[in-house]
């Protein structure tokens, strides 16, 4: 029985019981439905096993919207529990771990995922590819996001989870101050993710050089792909930082060693320094995909090219550049003194100078177009005030004096706010129902997706605006409760509200998806926005598993409309013979084994550690005396596809 | 159209609360520090208030006059590459704005980490400002005092705060007076604060450092020099000296009440700075400065806390 103590959860609450009960009934009812339905083998074989890179964007998405359900649930708990001054719907202790895992869901395990899963779908399609290149790779790095992913979201029911907010601070995360699992699962949960994260990065970059259509010179890449090019850089740079801070953690915790005590030679401080060079950067791999789709998008709807290609692109290398030089500003309050705090304080402005380069191209794109308000659009649009209110309250933040008096406030939470939601997700929102005919075959409904974005966005505003104030009012981060005389009442109850308003609008998203699975036409043609213009548009839709049926030919960022336009011809070449990846099982078994490890880790269960650690190896043994030369799909199956689409691909 | 709508219950709102309540800690300061604080705050938020609403302008301007149901039905957007003379406007006016603001940072940032101006005259009082889950310590080695949760200073008197922390990194805020700034195990950071009205404001820790972070909160009483003086030699006349045993007592995690000791634990227990820093990598340690706090007894701090902080 002593061995299964250690998987005790701390602190106990009723609510923590109705979950376990809730997982365990879902899981169960879930396998009784596949089995029921007799899905497995589909299941397996067409989904589980895949190298599709539209299929495994798709996993990502998926993932990622339970994981934004899962971080919102949390995010409401917050607001409810500050709702009203002395509340007692959460302790302290139950409080702090609902903060800190909606910080990790959302940005490791939801706008991650999120974005990687668009660029999969995207990127191969824009240019021109009919995969990416290392599928396999590919296929790897969602299961082991994925087992990063549950392996985090079981923590709150085995063992407990991490308390000492996403940002994880020593000495509060060490063994003194956080002795349950939970920043063990923190650790690991990053860790196996991360990994995944990173081989993403090199495949993309890779993709993105190596594979592009014949004519795509890198200055006629659509921005999406840019935008996706430049993130990956971020990435391979940023990633191994995180990957090494988290291992010392990790041997702070579990194997006795001092890097981060602040006794014995270690130091706390380094974790900060390490935590956000990598922090930092991860902030711009969110936002600069988000910036590729709004480009797509806002294009699009404008019926306009987008104004100031090669400054869009310029902008966006001084970003990724300026972005590991500013991490300083996430602590100014740790005492470096005026002369560090200034150069820190100045860089990190600068970033405001081509980011407004970016908001101004966007407004001279709208300029003598033609806009339509489709639903992306709306978000777009709401994006470029939302958004710049978030920029500017950004460089007041980077004013480090100021910043004495904003840090570690709500403040500081409005702001970051202001930049995500708008930045990242309604961009993510906005790509999902944008290129969802491209991924399913019909599209969602604009009325109700329009509902759903003024709930949102409205919500967004009475969420987060109110926090500005209470910040230079002084209400601190992170404080589970307060007191009435503090005057903090009405306007935590006003971001409830606007919380709440958030929380309809993403359920009548999820409502979207299922009216329009019913009731959508599904014949729409390959250009249902009827103004697509870059490369994706011109094969069908959803599309096949090959892309397209010939290799296209490109002369510059909107193949599409030079076609529409200019007589440009996309498809010359003659239909012959394609070959693919095949599917396998090996990328979920060894990222199962590294769920094995994790866990096994996390609880110092040290027979588990080694056995799995050996059966990865084996696996990348078998791996490297594996012959697999992938398949070919012959010319006839072709044919056959592509008359099914009405007519071949000319 | 929307957006006039959503900037329009924005500003309402502000002004019903701006109005309704009592004005922001952070620009109702009361001292120097906080008052150069409060106005680079007032500064950045007019300058970037005028980009938000060009911002918004131009987009308003650019949905009203270019929506498709105001254009005929065959009109084709022309084809814009980028205008050199157009991305050099939008590169330079950012710059412009940006380099004032970096002149105002630099400028104020020296300001708020140095002694405040017209007091560098002045002999600062030192007061070492400690924390411990989850409570402040105040040493006055110059008045040979300590007190807990709870801070006296004179008003128009340097004040050199230094901040240290016996367990988790946390942040010593004072909004009406001065920015905040980290204490931690391992150094000691200085807090340069100056009073300039009597009165009573509200210090809190601002750093998440665990589960009694919401109530880790101090007084600080503002009074002229005379009442300040006779309250120290009050407390030599009642209070109780403060010995090793009762603070390691106090260092244990929870929370207390107000508190008042004669004599400081600098004495037994010295702040991490000099040769007893923790990057003092080079000299053979004479003291530990790690805490012996027990991490595992957590929750006893319900039948301690005897105080209610707020302020207001």
């Amino acid at each position: 029985m002593e061995f299964f103590e250690r998987f005790a959860i701390p602190h106990p609450s009723p609510m923590i019981y109705a979950s376990m009960v809730a997982i365990a009934l879902v899981t169960i009812a879930i396998a009784v439905g596949i089995t029921y339905f007799k899905k497995w083998g589909y299941l397996w074989s067409e989904w589980l096993t895949t190298t599709d890179h539209k299929r495994i964007g798709i996993m990502y998405i998926i993932s990622a919207l339970l994981m934004l359900f899962r971080g919102g649930a949390d995010a409401v708990m917050m607001r409810l529990q500050t709702a009203v001054p002395e509340n007692a719907f959460l302790d302290a202790q139950h409080y702090n771990e609902v903060f800190t895992t909606h910080g990790v869901v959302m940005i490791i395990f939801m706008a991650m995922a999120f974005i990687i899963g668009l660029m999969n779908f995207v990127i191969p399609l824009q240019i021109g590819a009919r995969d990416v290149a290392f599928p396999r790779l590919n296929a790897l790095s969602f299961w082991l996001y994925f087992a990063g992913a549950m392996l985090f979201n079981i923590s709150f029911v085995i063992g407990g989870s991490p308390d000492a907010g996403w940002t994880n601070y020593y000495p509060l995360a060490n063994n003194e101050f956080s002795p349950s699992v939970g920043v063990n699962y923190y650790n690991w949960a990053l860790q196996i993710s991360g990994i995944g994260t990173l081989m993403t990065g090199i495949n993309f970059i890779v993709t993105i050089l190596k594979m592009r259509a014949p004519g795509m010179t890198l200055m006629k890449m659509p921005m999406f792909v840019w935008s996706g090019l430049i993130t990956n850089v971020i990435i391979v740079f940023a990633f191994p930082v995180l990957t090494i801070a988290l291992l010392m953690g990790t041997f702070d915790r579990q194997l006795g060693t001092f890097f981060f005590a602040t006794t014995d030679g270690g130091m706390d401080m380094m974790w900060a320094n390490l935590f956000w060079i990598w922090g930092h950067p991860e902030v711009y791999i969110l936002i600069l995909p988000a910036f590729g789709i709004y480009s797509q998008i806002i294009s699009t709807f404008s019926e306009r090219n987008l104004y100031g290609y090669k400054s869009m692109v310029a902008s966006m290398v001084l970003i990724s550049l300026l972005s590991f030089l500013v991490w300083l500003h996430h602590f100014f309050t740790m005492g470096q003194g005026a002369l560090t705090n200034s150069i820190f304080s100045v860089t990190t402005m600068a970033i405001a100078v081509p980011t407004g380069i970016k908001i101004f191209n966007w407004l001279l794109t709208m300029w003598k177009g033609k806009i339509r308000f489709t639903t992306p659009m709306m978000y777009s649009i709401a994006f470029i005030p939302l958004f710049t209110i978030g920029g500017v309250t950004g460089v007041m933040l980077g004013i480090a004096s100021a910043d004495y008096q904003y840090h570690n406030t709500m403040f500081l939470v409005a702001h970051f706010h202001n930049v995500i939601i708008p930045g990242v997700v309604f961009a993510m929102i906005a790509g999902l129902i944008y290129w969802w005919p491209k991924m399913f075959g019909f599209m969602l409904n604009e009325k109700i997706g329009k509902w759903a974005f003024w709930f949102i966005t409205v919500g967004f505003c009475f969420s987060f605006f109110p926090m500005y104030i209470t910040g230079l009012d002084g209400q601190a981060r992170r404080m589970y409760t307060y007191s009435e005389s503090t005057g903090f009442g009405p306007l935590n109850m006003l971001s409830f509200f606007g919380a709440g308003l958030m929380a309809i609008g993403f359920a009548v998203l999820v409502y979207n998806i299922y009216y329009s699975f019913r009731k959508s036409p599904r014949n729409i043609g390959d250009d249902p926005w009827n103004g697509g213009r870059s490369l994706e548009w011109a094969t069908h839709n959803p599309v096949p598993e090959y892309n397209f049926a010939v290799t296209p030919h490109v002369i510059s960022s909107e193949a599409l409309w030079d076609q529409k336009k200019r007589g440009h011809q996309i498809f010359r070449d003659k239909i012959e013979k394609i070959h693919m990846p095949n599917n396998t099982g090996w990328p979920i078994m060894v990222a199962g084994l590294f769920f094995v490890f994790g866990f096994s880790f996390i609880f110092n269960i040290w027979a588990g550690v080694i056995l799995s650690a050996i059966a990865i190896f084996g696996f990348m043994g078998y791996r490297s005396f594996e012959k697999d030369d992938g398949r070919y799909i012959s010319v006839e199956e072709i044919k056959e596809t592509e008359d099914k689409f009405g007519g071949a691909n000319k | 159209m929307k957006f006039k709508w959503i900037v329009l219950t924005f500003m309402i709102t502000i002004a019903t609360v701006l109005a309704g309540c009592e004005p922001l800690l952070v620009l109702d300061p009361k001292g120097p520090q906080a008052e150069t604080t409060a106005n680079v705050i007032w500064i950045s938020i007019i300058t970037m208030a005028v980009i938000v609403i060009v911002v918004i302008a131009m987009l308003v301007n650019m949905l009203v006059k270019y929506r498709a149901s105001k254009q005929p039905v065959d009109y084709e957007p022309p084809h814009i590459e980028g205008n050199p003379i157009v991305e050099g406007i939008i590169v330079g006016i950012p710059i412009l704005i940006v380099a004032f603001l970096s002149v105002v940072s630099v400028m104020s940032t020296y300001a708020v980490e140095g002694t405040p101006e017209g007091y560098e005259e002045q002999e600062p009082l030192v007061i070492y400002a400690s924390s411990s889950n989850w409570k402040w310590h105040f040493s006055y080695p110059e008045q040979d005092i300590e007190t807990v949760n709870y801070l006296f200073i004179p008003t128009n008197q340097a004040i050199e705060f230094r901040l240290y922390s016996h367990g988790t990194i946390s942040s010593f805020w004072i909004p009406q007076l001065a920015g905040q700034k980290y204490a931690m195990a391992d150094m000691v950071n200085t807090l340069n604060v100056v009073a300039e009205e009597p009165g009573e404001y509200v210090g809190r820790n601002a750093n998440f450092n665990g589960e009694g972070f919401a109530e880790n909160t101090f007084n600080v009483t503002a009074m002229p020099h005379d009442e300040f003086d006779t309250w120290i030699e009050e407390i030599h006349e009642t209070a109780d000296p403060l010995t090793e045993e009762k603070f390691t007592e106090l260092l244990e995690p929870g929370h207390l009440g107000l508190m008042t000791f004669t004599g400081t634990h600098q004495d037994f227990k010295p702040a991490p700075e000099g040769e007893n820093g923790g990057h003092d990598h080079g000299a053979p340690k004479e003291n530990d400065t790690e805490s012996d706090s027990d991490g595992n007894s957590h929750d006893e701090h319900s039948e301690s806390e005897e105080t209610d902080h707020s302020n207001h």
